[in-house]
């Protein structure tokens, strides 16, 4: 057999590898620490959902079904490893959970995947609901309201490593992040790969080429199942505590957003989408109590304006890299990113006053003590905001006219 | 059967063979009993007045649609209904009459889509496709064949039409079928874009059996060792070229005269 990475791939992962391990040099402070564990059980599960969504066309509205249930198995086998009923030491017990939603990717998919488009996207919004229904009924498994708690470091020690101090529990779920990049990169260079984009594409052609493809849906969505359920099991071991909201919808949207907003095209788009929508749930909400109002915002403009998400820009830059013609666009980007600053501190600030109206007349915006009962407080966002959006506008015409100006270049070098 | 079926039959074995074969939607009837057997190694078309059902035909022998009674068999075996992909196993391949490729592949990858599964490799997620050197050799020599070495790298989405027609042709022999069915291979293009299809047909076609359904023809007389012609759900004869030519019955369904 032929080795299954090249050598500059090789060279990428092995890079890849270096940042994870001096990640935590990099920063300070426990709040970086645990942020980027989250990002990292994040990726993994952003990743895990485009094998469904970006690969094979299926979306899915239920996918943190397989995370969860994948969460509670680690949780249920954490204890048990703790009651000395089992052993099995806690840097695997991400196989536990991966195996877990493997198993129900294997079984609930085996119905969910006999459609695709809107029908499959309703299927799996049912399975979601009815998993999430489940857990507040049955009790013994998923904890009811309180969910399940455990400690990761009932298995003791093992190699001097204990899973008390959380540099550990990013160290594994790093570990395994990697595992599951190079994993679900691999998958996509196989022939189920490919035959998946083959059944996104054109899943009639698929079937005169010798290939079922309900069965291609099937097996990625069990695959999808495994590296779900392996977030969630880190999650399980980074958070101790697994509760029903794990498998509900809203978290089975949050993984749309992710891999919408990074761009579904991209194999590592979702990794953009993960890390972005983890520091913005985290760092946003530090700031501002609104802040699901601007993530609900910036979601419509990625879609609206970007449909392949954030990872498509760059691939739309990437001729006019290669042909030098950065610098011809540059100045009107630049031009349309100061009248948009403009326009968004308008809004925001308009926001923020309506949102901390009800709370007195002093308000703190942007580090300024305003009084919400003088007009000129509402005057001064209101203008900001509305000479923003035509500067905005008149400043996207020079970035239209930008491009009109390279395209031929572009064409003429062949770039495109 | 005809005596002209006979003696095809006598000379080799039968590959596919239909047999009382009927189609209803609803009440209306499509298919109105075709019996039809085409020997190995043949070269038949399929020709009739728009609405005969051609179509019908074909997606009912690749197991696009069930039959609503009768009995198809390849090489002697019962397809009768079988799932499109299990068909296509059993080496039956097929093209569309609308190009039906993968638009937002290369032209190498959808060649390659199309040979993974004869190779063997199936729903394999433990092999690397780039490192697989029978299906990178068979790709090779599929897109080769169809003359499109120097746009293998682009994608079939914004290939001229003739180029996606070649494409498509490629995409169905790249399979290894022993019974290739073309829906139209020649629609739409010019004398010049006609005249190369033909080429490619019988190239590609060499040593295996061929039906296809063609209204131009130039096409079907220049390819076809017989031809039978489909109206109105029925085949209302088979034979040569020549035979065909003369057929009464032919002629009036074709001029359009009233039959008595």
């Amino acid at each position: 057999m032929k080795p299954v990475f090249h050598k500059s791939r090789l060279i990428f992962w092995g890079a890849v590898a270096i940042v994870f391990l001096l990640l935590p040099y990099g920063f300070s402070g426990g709040f970086a620490l645990s942020m980027a564990s989250q990002m990292g059980i994040a990726i993994i599960f952003a990743l895990s959902y485009n094998m469904l969504l970006g690969q094979t066309g299926l979306l899915s509205f239920g996918h943190a079904v397989y995370f969860g249930l994948g969460a509670f198995m680690t949780a249920h086998a954490i204890n048990w490893v703790g009651d000395g009923r089992i052993w099995w030491p806690i840097t695997f017990m991400p196989l536990v959970g991966g195996l877990t939603g493997m198993l129900f990717g294997l079984v609930l998919g085996f119905v969910t995947t006999r459609r695709a488009g809107t029908p499959f996207a309703m299927i799996s919004l049912g399975i979601a609901e009815m998993v999430a229904a489940s857990a507040l009924m049955f009790t013994t498994f998923f904890g009811g309201e309180g969910g399940i708690a455990t400690d990761r470091t009932f298995g003791g020690e093992l190699f001097g490593i204990s899973y008390g101090p959380q540099i550990e529990v990013f160290y594994l779920i790093a570990g395994w992040c990697l595992v599951g990049m190079i994993g679900m990169f691999a998958i996509t260079q196989t022939p189920l790969g490919r035959m998946a984009n083959a059944v996104r594409d054109n899943p009639e052609r698929a079937k005169f080429v010798g290939y079922n493809p309900t069965r291609v849906r099937w097996l990625m969505m069990t695959l999808a199942g495994f590296f779900a359920g392996m977030a969630g099991s880190l999650a399980t071991i980074n958070y101790e505590i697994v509760t029903a909201e794990t498998l509900g919808l809203v978290a089975s949207g949050n993984v749309v957003l992710m891999a919408f907003i990074g761009g579904i095209g991209h194999f590592w788009g979702p990794i953009v989408g993960a890390v972005f929508v983890t520091y913005l749930q985290s760092a946003l909400s530090t700031y501002t109590q609104a802040w699901l109002l601007y993530f609900g915002l910036l979601f419509l403009i990625i879609i609206l304006f970007s449909p392949g998400g954030m990872a498509n820009l760059v691939t739309l830059h990437k001729p006019a890299l290669r042909a030098h013609l950065m610098k011809r666009l540059l100045p009107s980007y630049a031009l349309a990113a100061a009248t948009g600053a403009l326009m968004l501190t308008g809004f925001v600030a308009l926001i923020e006053l309506l949102y901390s109206h009800g709370g007195g007349d002093l308000v703190s915006l942007f580090g300024l003590e305003v009084d919400t009962s003088s007009t000129l407080t509402w005057i001064v966002p209101v203008a900001l905001f509305v000479v923003g959006i035509a500067l905005f506008r008149w400043a996207l015409k020079f970035v239209r006219r930008a491009w009109d100006e390279i395209t031929p270049q572009l064409q003429a070098s062949g770039v495109v | 059967m005809s005596a002209a079926t006979e003696t095809a039959m006598a000379s080799g074995r039968v590959s596919l063979s239909l047999q009382d074969v009927r189609k209803s939607f609803g009440r209306t009837e499509i298919i109105n009993g075709v019996s039809l057997d085409i020997a190995n190694g043949e070269r038949h078309a399929v020709i009739g007045p728009n609405g005969a059902g051609k179509s019908t035909l074909f997606n009912l022998i690749s197991g696009r649609f069930h039959v609503s009674s009768g009995r198809i068999e390849l090489r002697g075996e019962d397809i009768t209904n079988l799932e499109p992909h299990v068909i296509n196993r059993k080496g039956l391949s097929r093209s569309f009459q609308i190009t039906n490729i993968f638009p937002r592949m290369t032209v190498y990858e959808n060649v390659r889509c199309a040979v993974l599964w004869s190779l063997g490799y199936k729903y394999s997620f433990w092999n690397r496709v780039g490192g697989l050197r029978d299906a990178a050799q068979r790709t090779d020599e599929v897109v080769e064949l169809i003359g499109m070495q120097e746009r293998r790298e682009r994608l079939a989405g914004v290939l001229t039409y003739a180029e996606q027609r070649a494409l498509e042709i490629g995409v169905t022999i790249a399979t290894g079928p022993d019974v290739v069915l073309l829906d139209e291979p020649t629609a739409g293009m010019s004398h010049s874009e006609t005249d190369e299809a033909v080429e490619l047909i019988r190239k590609v076609t060499t040593g295996k059996t061929l039906i296809m359904v063609e209204h131009d023809m130039g096409v079907v007389f220049d390819l076809a060792d017989r031809i039978s012609v489909l109206v109105y759900g029925e085949v209302i004869a088979t034979g040569t070229p020549e035979q065909i030519r003369g057929n009464k019955a032919v002629q009036e369904a074709y001029l359009g005269t009233e039959q008595d």
